[in-house]
Parts: C-alpha cells; sequence; structure tokens
C-alpha cells in the first residue's frame, strides 16, 4: 500500500457540533480505510481549554492507545497562557511528539506578538515542527457569539527568515490567503502549506503555479471536513506519479525526519 | 470523455431510481423514499472514480467565472475537462463573467450570451438556467421568454440583486412555473452579515407559500446549514442545494434525517469551488448508495423532467 499521511486531523470535539469521525476508534478506521498510513493529529480540545497540559497529555495517550500506529500527535501550544514553555517542553521530552499545533487566532494573539518570536525559538532549539492553523471554519459560518479573525501570516516571512532552521507548516491556508498572496514567502524553503482549504477547479494545478511541489502537503481537516475533499483534489489536477507522491507522502517524510 | 454511464448500468452498485424503486422492499412496504430505516452504508473507500462510474453524477451548480479561457466555449471545455476527471456526467451552468452581483439589464443579457454560446455544440453535457433579476423585471421576463420559452435553457438564477420577498420575483417566479422551469435562489445566512439584496431560506419559504407549485431550490443550503436545513423543513416543494460551501462533515446527514435524501441537490459552485471539495460531501456522508445516487443526479433529473419533455428531451 503506498504511503499516505495525512498532515492535518484533530481529535476530540469541534465545540459547536458533533462530527461523524469525532470518536477516536470511528476515526481511526476511516482514515485506515481510506489508505491513510499515517495522520498527524491535533486537538480540538486545544482550541477553549485552558489546561493545555491536560490536553496534550490526553491527545498522546489516546494517539498511543487507539491510534492503531497511524496517529501522530501534535500537542498545542498557547503562549498567552502562563507557563506556556512548559507545555512545549512536555510536548517534545515527555510525550515525544515531532511538533506542535497553533490557533494564533482563538488564543488571541498576531503573529507580531513577541512571545510567538520566542515560542518559535524555543520550537527551533527542539527541532520541532511548528503548525499554525489560519483558519478552522469559514468565518461566515461561525457561532454568533464566537466570531474569530483568519491568522494574518504576514509577520512569518522575517520570523522565518531570522530563523533558517525551523520548519512551519500552515494547515487550513486558503480562506486567509489567496494564491496570489502566497508570493511574499517565495524564498523561504521551509514554509509548507497543506490543501485543505485550497479551492477552484484544478486547485493543486493552480498552487502549482505558485510554489514547488516539495512545499505542499496532503492535509484533510478532517474530520471538520470530509476527508474526500482532498483525496479528490489529487484526482482533479492533472498530477504526475512525482508530484503526487511527493504531496502525498515525501514531502511529509522530508519534514519529519 | 470518460463518464461512459451506460457502462455504468453494468455494475452492480449502481442502481438507477427505477430500479431502485422496483426493487425496494422498503418502498413494496409504504414507507418513503427519505427513510431512515435503508442500512447505512459506511462511506465506502477507496473511492474508485476511474469509468464505469458507481455514480450518475450531475452538477446543479456551475459557473463560468473561475476557470480559465478567452472564449465562453473554451471555459467550458475546461471546466468539462476537470469535470470529466470526476466522472461527473452533467453541468448546469449559469451567469458569465465577470460576476456582478447586480447587474444592468444589457449585462443580464451579456452574461446569458456568454452561457448560450458556452452550451453550443455541448448540449449532452450542459444544461443552463438563465441569469434574471428583480431590479430589472421587464428585461428578466423578457430574457425568460427569449433563454427559456424560446431557447434552450431549463432554469432561472436568481442572486444577490434583490431578495426573494420583493414583488418582481413574483412576477418572475409565476412566469418561470408557467414554463415548468426550475428556480435556483441562492441563499445564505452568513454570520458576518448579508448584503443588502441576499435572500435567506427563509425568503424562499415565503416564495413558496405564494407559489405551491413553483420548483425551489434553496441555493447553499442557506451557508450556516443547520439553520437553513430547518428553515425549509416543513416545505416538501423546496429543495437543499448544498453546492458551494466548505465540505463540512455532517451537512448531508444533517439534510437526509430531516428532509429526506430526495430533497437534497448536489452542486459544486465550480469554477470558484472544487467540484472534489463538493463531491466530498456525498462521497463522504454516511448514508446508503441509494441515497447518494438520488442526490448526485436523481433528484435534479426528475426536478428538470417536465421542462425537458417540453424541449422533446428524455432526462
Ligand atoms: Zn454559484
Amino acid at each position: 500500500m503506498p504511503a499516505l499521511i495525512d498532515t492535518n486531523i484533530s481529535l476530540s470535539r469541534w465545540p459547536f457540533r458533533r462530527l461523524p469521525g469525532d470518536e477516536t476508534s470511528d476515526l481511526v478506521r476511516l482514515l485506515r480505510k481510506q489508505g491513510v498510513t499515517e495522520a498527524w493529529a491535533g486537538s480540538f480540545d486545544g482550541l477553549f481549554h485552558r489546561d493545555i497540559a491536560g490536553v496534550n497529555a490526553r491527545l498522546a495517550a489516546e494517539c498511543r492507545t487507539s491510534g492503531k500506529g497511524v496517529l501522530v500527535p501534535f500537542g498545542s501550544v498557547n503562549p498567552m497562557l502562563p507557563g506556556w514553555e512548559e507545555d512545549l517542553r512536555r510536548c517534545h521530552s515527555e510525550h515525544h511528539m515531532p511538533g506542535i499545533r497553533l490557533h494564533p487566532n482563538y488564543h488571541g494573539y498576531d503573529l507580531q506578538h513577541p512571545e510567538f518570536a520566542r515560542l518559535l525559538d524555543l520550537a527551533g532549539e527542539n527541532k520541532l515542527i511548528v503548525q499554525i492553523a489560519l483558519s478552522m471554519e469559514d468565518e461566515r459560518t461561525h457561532h454568533p457569539l464566537m466570531p474569530v479573525p483568519h491568522v494574518d501570516p504576514a509577520p512569518l516571512k522575517d520570523l522565518l527568515l531570522a530563523r533558517p532552521a525551523l520548519k512551519v507548516q500552515l494547515i487550513n491556508v486558503f480562506r486567509s490567503l489567496s494564491l496570489a498572496q502566497l508570493e511574499m514567502f517565495s524564498g523561504l524553503p521551509d514554509l509548507f502549506v497543506d490543501i485543505a482549504m485550497l479551492e477552484g477547479v484544478g486547485g493543486i494545478e493552480e498552487l502549482l503555479e505558485k510554489i514547488p511541489v516539495n512545499r505542499i502537503l496532503f492535509g484533510s481537516h478532517f474530520p471538520f471536513f470530509h476527508f474526500q475533499s482532498a483525496l479528490l483534489k489529487l484526482d482533479e489536477s492533472d498530477l504526475g506519479w512525482f508530484q503526487r507522491e511527493a504531496i502525498t507522502s515525501q514531502n511529509a517524510i522530508t519534514l519529519k525526519k | 470523455m470518460s463518464h461512459r454511464p451506460d457502462e455504468s448500468a453494468d455494475l452492480n452498485f449502481y442502481l438507477t431510481r427505477r430500479q431502485w424503486l422496483a426493487t425496494s422492499g422498503a418502498l413494496a412496504a409504504g414507507l418513503t423514499l427519505s427513510t431512515s430505516s435503508l442500512p447505512a452504508a459506511e462511506p465506502e473507500t477507496p473511492l474508485e472514480l476511474g469509468p464505469p462510474a458507481k455514480f450518475e453524477i450531475w452538477d446543479q451548480h456551475c459557473h463560468l467565472s473561475g476557470v480559465e479561457g478567452k472564449t465562453a466555449g473554451e471555459r467550458m471545455d475546461n471546466l468539462l475537462k476537470y469535470a470529466d476527471r470526476l466522472n461527473i456526467a452533467k453541468l448546469v451552468i449559469y451567469m458569465g463573467w465577470p460576476f456582478a452581483t447586480n447587474p444592468s439589464a444589457e449585462e443580464l443579457l451579456r452574461q446569458n450570451n456568454q452561457v448560450l454560446e458556452a452550451i453550443k455544440g455541448r448540449e449532452d453535457r450542459v444544461l443552463s438556467y438563465v441569469y434574471v433579476s428583480p431590479e430589472h423585471l421587464e428585461t428578466s421576463l423578457a430574457e425568460i421568454r427569449r433563454c427559456i420559452a424560446d431557447g434552450p435553457m431549463v432554469g432561472v438564477k436568481l442572486w444577490v440583486a434583490g431578495r426573494a420577498t420583493d414583488d418582481a420575483v413574483d412576477k418572475i417566479v409565476e412566469e418561470a412555473t408557467r414554463l415548468k422551469a426550475v428556480i435556483f435562489q441562492h441563499t445564505w445566512i452568513k454570520t458576518t452579515g448579508n448584503l443588502p439584496g441576499e435572500s435567506t431560506p427563509l425568503d424562499v419559504v415565503a416564495l413558496a407559500k405564494r407559489h405551491p407549485s413553483a420548483r425551489l431550490i434553496c441555493g447553499h443550503a442557506g451557508g450556516n446549514w443547520e439553520l437553513g436545513i430547518r428553515a425549509i423543513r416543513a416545505y416538501p416543494q423546496i429543495k437543499l442545494g448544498i453546492a458551494g460551501s466548505d465540505p463540512t462533515n455532517g451537512l448531508v446527514e444533517m439534510a437526509v434525517r430531516e428532509l429526506g435524501a430526495d430533497r437534497v441537490i448536489y452542486g459544486s459552485d465550480a469554477g470558484g469551488r472544487s467540484f472534489a471539495s463538493q463531491l466530498a460531501k456525498v462521497y463522504g456522508a454516511n448514508i446508503n448508495d441509494v441515497e447518494k445516487q438520488l442526490i448526485f443526479a436523481d433528484n435534479l433529473k426528475a426536478m428538470l423532467a417536465p421542462i425537458l419533455r417540453t424541449k422533446g428531451v428524455a432526462s
């Protein structure tokens, strides 16, 4: 079976509705059925819970006990919480996670915040992949009491130029950022994007006109989105075997090395 | 062309609505198609999309915007190229380019001409609706005459120039209904606030009450679909269009649970949207294959059958 690495899934509960697949056993079964060999799992609990250490401990345990060798935990870190450095330490030292997932908009900071720069430094020192979710859902469908602006990734350019060894992946990119705006990140070899929120006919073909294939990762945003959305995008665009393999597995393998 | 619907009949997965009606014990027992007593199939995959296809797919919601091409014909061929890769048999298109939320009378004509040009010679693959606006009632009625009564189009598209509660919409709906045309009304309930002329599903309900025989499709499931589905629930005459929103897990399941699979209609909103993301809403839903086939094509075919017959085409 060819490798298929989904870099963008979440465990636990979306706060505003139950999702088919939000029980870990169902989620793993559905992913395996689709041919997923590895899935990088954050936790929906990381959006609002303030006991992030508890969130990450549960995430790590869930991946270990119910992940069937497929789930790889990516813990949440909220640099607006007191003592967030300890959460980050536990992610790499205790839970042996390859990376962390950030939700700057749900945690109430923009990317110019000095704590964010410190977080990038600490993540870099510990060789953690940093996933930044630019959105979780369409702004037009937010709960009316909970409108959350998308993350503006523009400040990342200078931050990453100053940290050439740091590996950053943007997930749920394209409601916040247009394809044309991606050009601002040209020349940053270690910035990756996923395809979960890529829209338009032949979206991956369009994306390939903007960034090289080795920067694109398969990500579904399952179970909030249907997994098949990302999967079918591989067929909607005319991809050669090399491009397909890069997007579905090789780039993720290289990133995680 | 990669889609070969004739061959798909060989697959035991594939049942036409008629075949299913003939064989279903549930129906023989007098249950309706929307019954949830049908065995719920798990989303079966890996998806096998190569021909022959498991499902026949008609896409109720496509545009000439968001796809490359200098001419309408080039844009249409490009759209079909992507549709072929995902085994979509037929596309319904409306509106030309660039998108105009409040088009002038001249602009309506120009965009309808673009659509007429796009479908020419591709009638086996493409159907179309006429773009009208309550802001230009006389032109809209004349366009319905030119494009539907005297032309090849089979429905009307109402977008965001004025709400479905506008008096002028009554005249448009009356005329479209007289011609057996489908009426597609864009709807959203945006957390961020609707445009002044943007209808909600409740506006479509008001329209349905005034025009009980109108063939209405409530577009985008109201965007916030948990609200949109509830709004139209009590009005079986209104079908739910599921195109043009993120591929959010649970939409189709709730729609089938609350409305029945025979009221849900697949569409994409391509070229602005990906065919892939929108197909996933149906492929990925935890409903059975008979329900999926209704949503993918059979419900739309049933809606269009009367007007297609007036044009001498069997759906
Ligand atoms: Zn549309």
